[in-house]
């Protein structure tokens, strides 16, 4: 196959040039294979474990969780989630006690999608944490969003009835008000609407508080993810 | 002899043919990962892995690599390296690669990169080729860190996340914005501009004076 005429000589034949690339193209593709097989369980362990962090964080007094699916109209735990279905996750205390969900919320902020979590208290209807998952909101200015502690604060006991709305500043005085960051109010803003826009599409599928799913598997602070 | 061959090959990428600030090359990550020290160092970092292996496989290949689809080959091995540094930097610091988001798979559109396969690796043997590859690689570092550096402090008050300034420091927040980067680069291009005329003319007038000497 290979041509053993000098190299100055006739253009190689269509067939060597088409062999090199595939031979490229093989070794290409057995070594990207080997680098996702090989690094595939740290980055899936990784991100368990900045969501069961973030799941702590939005609600604060939770020490263990579960996944919860809507299927057939009720809410149910589940081990492994099909793929594109929607989640939330229960929150329980340490005596196995319902105290609210973390929902997941996505939707376009000032630059691109912003991916967060919320802690939903459905009994006293309020938010009560809010943790920005991924953003490139404009650097010094939208990333206040997840930044400024202010901000992330107001999140600590935020009424959702009628709906959570952006105030200027310094302006807040309803319980279902939160005050917009200077100079990033469309981020803010954007936060706001993800918030409330999920609450509205949950809020149906939601049980009357009191009947939440109980905690069915163990899923600890501490407990690693096995994968 | 050999020696000073290779310090050669490494030391014109870092200083005397500095890729961005004297070649201009590799502009996109140059402006848009530079916003804080760290970034920089972790760009800086995945160019040099994917420079050196490229450069590397290019130049050891160079004889089996018929030159009718020598581009498409050298595009396949870079890729490979990037796709490597992209998983990698996922499994170790998924902080730093969320922050360089889309530019680490631009790497691969890097001119400087593709650049040296073609100018260099493909041309001589591998020990210079990697010598090439680190000096070109180095001299990036060195200009990527230099610009965030001066935007992070400028802009955030602070060097690799660590504050420099008192509470009152109010951030000059442009300079981590996108406009920062291209004010920051012209000056910088403006001093290196302005240091080789400068040395043009001493050399000029250094030949000079030994002429009238003589």
């Amino acid at each position: 196959m290979t041509d053993d005429a000098p190299k100055v000589a006739a253009s190689p034949s269509s067939m060597r040039l088409v062999l090199t690339l595939a031979i490229a193209g093989l070794i290409s593709g057995i070594a990207i294979i080997g680098i996702y097989e090989s690094t595939l369980p740290t980055i899936t362990a990784n991100k368990a474990r900045e969501l069961r962090e973030a799941v702590f964080k939005v609600l604060p007094g939770v020490s263990q969780m579960q996944a919860l699916v809507n299927r057939d109209g009720e809410l149910v735990a589940t081990e492994k989630p099909a793929r594109d279905e929607p989640v939330i996750y229960g929150g329980y205390d340490e005596q196995r006690n319902f105290v609210g969900y973390a929902m997941p919320a996505a939707g376009p902020g000032f630059q691109d999608t912003i991916a967060l979590l919320y802690g939903y208290r459905p009994g006293e209807k309020i938010v009560v944490g809010m943790e920005v998952l991924e953003s490139r909101e404009t650097p010094g200015l939208g990333d206040k969003i997840y930044k400024d502690a202010v901000f992330v604060g107001g999140f600590s006991a935020l009424s959702v009835e009628p709906e959570i709305v952006a105030v200027k500043k310094g302006t807040k005085s309803q319980p279902n008000e939160i005050d917009a960051i200077t100079g990033a109010t469309i981020s803010s803003k954007a936060v706001v609407r993800i918030i409330n826009e999920t609450h509205t599409q949950w809020s149906g599928q939601l049980p009357p508080p009191g009947s939440e799913p109980s905690l069915v598997r163990m899923e600890s602070q501490d407990a690693e993810v096995g994968q | 002899m050999k020696e000073t061959e290779s310090y050669e090959e490494f030391i014109k990428g870092v200083w005397r043919d500095n890729p961005v600030f004297v070649q201009v090359l590799g502009m996109c990550p140059m402006l848009a990962v530079t916003n804080s020290a760290v970034n920089a160092i972790a760009m800086g970092m995945a160019t040099l892995f994917v420079l050196v292996g490229s450069s590397f496989l290019v130049s050891s290949f160079r004889n089996w690599i018929p030159k009718q689809v020598r581009i498409s080959c050298f595009i396949i091995i870079i890729a490979t390296f990037v796709t490597i540094a992209d998983y990698t930097l996922l499994a170790l610091v998924p902080k730093v690669h969320k922050e360089l988001g889309a530019f680490i798979p631009l790497i691969v559109a890097n001119c400087l990169i593709l650049g040296r396969q073609e100018a260099f690796a493909s041309r001589y043997p591998t020990r210079l080729a990697v010598m090439d590859a680190l000096g070109m690689a180095s001299g990036f570092m060195l200009a990527l860190l230099s610009l965030g550096a001066v935007r992070e402090i400028l802009g955030d008050g602070a060097l690799f996340g660590v504050k420099l300034f008192g509470e009152n420091f109010e951030p000059w927040v442009i300079m981590i914005l996108p406009p920062g980067g291209f004010l920051t680069l012209g000056v910088i291009l403006l001093f290196f501009n302005w240091f080789k005329l400068k040395k043009d003319e001493f050399l000029q007038e250094v030949a000079e004076a030994e002429r009238s000497e003589s």
